[in-house]
């Protein structure tokens, strides 16, 4: 990736924003640490020499084994991923980045992890976001209108985690 | 009589005030965009606020994409944007060959070239025709099926079906083109190039086509940015970003040696625009006029990018390749990428964790981006100019909703 010194710039910005990186990999990607993600994600789009005006995708990724003989074999604890896409219109360049978070806030079940929202910094988050929150349950924090937005409003559970089980019924149509 | 003016005055004012109301725009299928509902809320004809409810075909493709392989999902892409079906196989396909770090053979990069731009061309004409109906004229759209049933049938022939192709796949091509196909894809391109004329008269200079979409819905390429517009929408408003030229290597590869100007006014002028229609008066940056003028310059970009691919894979002596296994082993690892389709800026992202099956799959939907600014453009217009916003956007509920 052409010009990886805003890197240095950011974490100089921003101490301990960038807590894991790989710059060498397909898709270069920073691992931001949850709280500071507004912060960096701000600091990225104004203040970076390479302005990352655009947020093309958010991607949560549901880490979780639920094969119980996999599940033993797995390197990594369950978790739940968080993956920003950016693009800059004047570098032609692309960012990614990372964030983990817990599968459920303070390990309760039911309980939707939070982070906050980056649609402050680039308003086609609104939409990305409540996608992400409909499908893989996240909680965003400070979203304006965070509620389902490609399921219906009453439908129940989150499609792309791992453990979801497609409801027997729903309003007298049967699921399966 | 003044007396009378007067008080006619006042009843007409006490007449026109009204309250707000909410009015339904479907769901339905309002022409072939897909199942949309537009809620809005009015004051007399003005649009104070507009609001999208989507979701209407949702599949959820891609918790199917996390059961099955690589090469097995590529019929779920087409499914997606299904007036560009060849557009979305490239897409995951070339996500699939990023990951693995694979390269097709050059026949197969030329032939991808010419299938792709043939599709663009055909999606770009339902935009057009479709375009059309949202306006409430009937005929373009009859123009503009009449020529995409004989790209149709080039699809047809090269691989049996008419929307949904499966054409591209993940390593190559599921066959090769059929003999003498390429002399019946030059004599359509032959019968079409004047056509396009046709066109033109039709919508571009029409007065009335002008009067609806003259400087309405006007999108700043800041905003365009800022919600992540991309393709001929980004490009109506003035913003040079073509990812066949700007993209990733493995992308732009493709495109290598290719002469094409990007479709996009730069210092007010359009590429070889002697050619076609001025600008009207009327028309500015960004307004929905824009956004299907340069949809219909692309067309005759992409017939010029079909000319050269043909030339070029009729001189390649090589083998196409055979497409990689069905079951094939993802390495570890994630990789995403972006094409330009004909709504915008595809994305795939697949994560693997090394076993056939992908551990997560996601289809970042152009038109999704780009009817999510449509809020902002319909924010004080009249109810008519609804449906204009809505169709400049061309988008493919499909693709939207996955």
């Amino acid at each position: 990736m052409r010009g990886t010194d805003f890197v240095t710039e950011l974490e100089a910005a921003i101490e301990g924003a960038v807590i894991g990186r790989n710059l060498e990999t397909l898709d270069p990607w920073l691992e931001i640490s949850p709280d500071k993600l507004l912060e960096t994600c701000r600091w990225l789009k104004e203040s970076c020499e390479i302005r990352f005006d655009g947020l093309q995708c958010i991607t949560a990724i549901d880490w979780l084994e639920t094969d119980p003989k996999k599940a033993a074999k797995v390197e990594w604890e369950p978790h739940t991923e968080i993956v920003y896409h950016l693009w800059s219109t004047k570098a032609r360049a692309s960012l990614v980045l990372k964030v983990k978070l817990p599968r459920w806030k303070d390990n309760q079940p039911g309980q939707l992890p939070e982070v906050s929202s980056v649609e402050s910094v680039w308003r086609g988050a609104d939409w990305h976001e409540r996608e992400v929150f409909d499908l893989s349950g996240i909680q965003f924090l400070g979203h304006p209108d965070l509620r389902r937005i490609l399921c219906p409003e009453d439908w129940d559970g989150y499609p792309l985690r791992k453990d979801y089980e497609m409801p027997l019924e729903y309003h007298g149509m049967r699921g399966r | 009589m003044s007396q009378i003016l007067d008080e006619d005055q006042r009843i007409i004012e006490f007449d026109v005030r009204t309250d707000e109301m909410l009015v339904n725009m479907g769901p339905q299928h309002p022409s072939t965009h897909g199942v949309l509902r537009l809620v809005l809320r009015t004051d007399g004809e003005i649009v104070s606020e507009m609001e999208p409810h989507i979701g209407y075909l949702h599949r959820c493709a891609e918790k199917i994409g996390e059961n099955l392989t690589a090469r097995q999902w590529i019929p779920y892409t087409d499914r997606m944007d299904y007036l560009a079906a060849m557009n979305m196989n490239l897409g995951w396909a070339l996500t699939v060959e990023k990951l693995l770090r694979y390269q097709v053979s050059e026949k197969a990069r030329h032939l991808r070239v010419l299938i792709t731009e043939l599709n663009r061309i055909a999606s770009h004409l339902v935009g057009m025709g479709a375009y059309g109906l949202d306006l409430g004229t009937f005929s373009p759209f009859l123009y503009a099926f009449r020529e995409r049933e004989k790209l149709l049938d080039l699809f047809e022939e090269v691989c049996g079906a008419r929307l949904t192709y499966s054409y591209i796949t993940v390593g190559g091509m599921t066959a090769d083109l059929p003999p003498g196909w390429l002399q019946r894809c030059e004599a359509f391109l032959d019968q079409f190039e004047p056509v396009i004329r046709e066109y033109h008269t039709l919508l571009t200079t029409n007065a009335i086509f002008v009067k609806r979409t003259a400087n309405i819905g006007v999108l700043s390429p800041e905003m365009a940015i800022d919600y992540g517009c991309t393709g001929p929408v980004l490009r109506g408003s003035g913003v040079d970003i073509d990812l066949r030229r700007d993209g990733e290597s493995i992308y732009t590869a493709m495109y290598d040696g290719y002469a094409f100007e990007v479709a996009v006014m730069k210092n007010g002028h359009y590429p070889r625009d002697h050619e076609y229609p001025a600008v009207p008066r009327d028309a500015v940056l960004g307004d929905c006029w824009h956004r299907f003028f340069v949809r219909m310059l692309e067309v005759v970009q992409s017939m010029d990018l079909v000319r050269q691919s043909i030339d070029r894979y009729s001189q390649c002596k090589g083998p196409l390749g055979e497409p990689l296994k069905l079951a094939e082993k993802l390495p570890a690892g994630d990789a995403y990428l972006e094409t330009e389709c004909p709504k915008g800026q595809m994305g795939f992202y697949v994560v693997s964790d090394g076993t056939p099956i992908p551990w997560r799959v996601r289809a970042r939907s152009s038109a999704f981006s780009n009817l999510a600014v449509s809020p902002e453009l319909c924010r004080g217009c009249l109810i008519a100019d609804v449906p204009a916003v809505i169709g400049s956007l061309d988008v493919v509920m499909g693709e939207i909703d996955r």
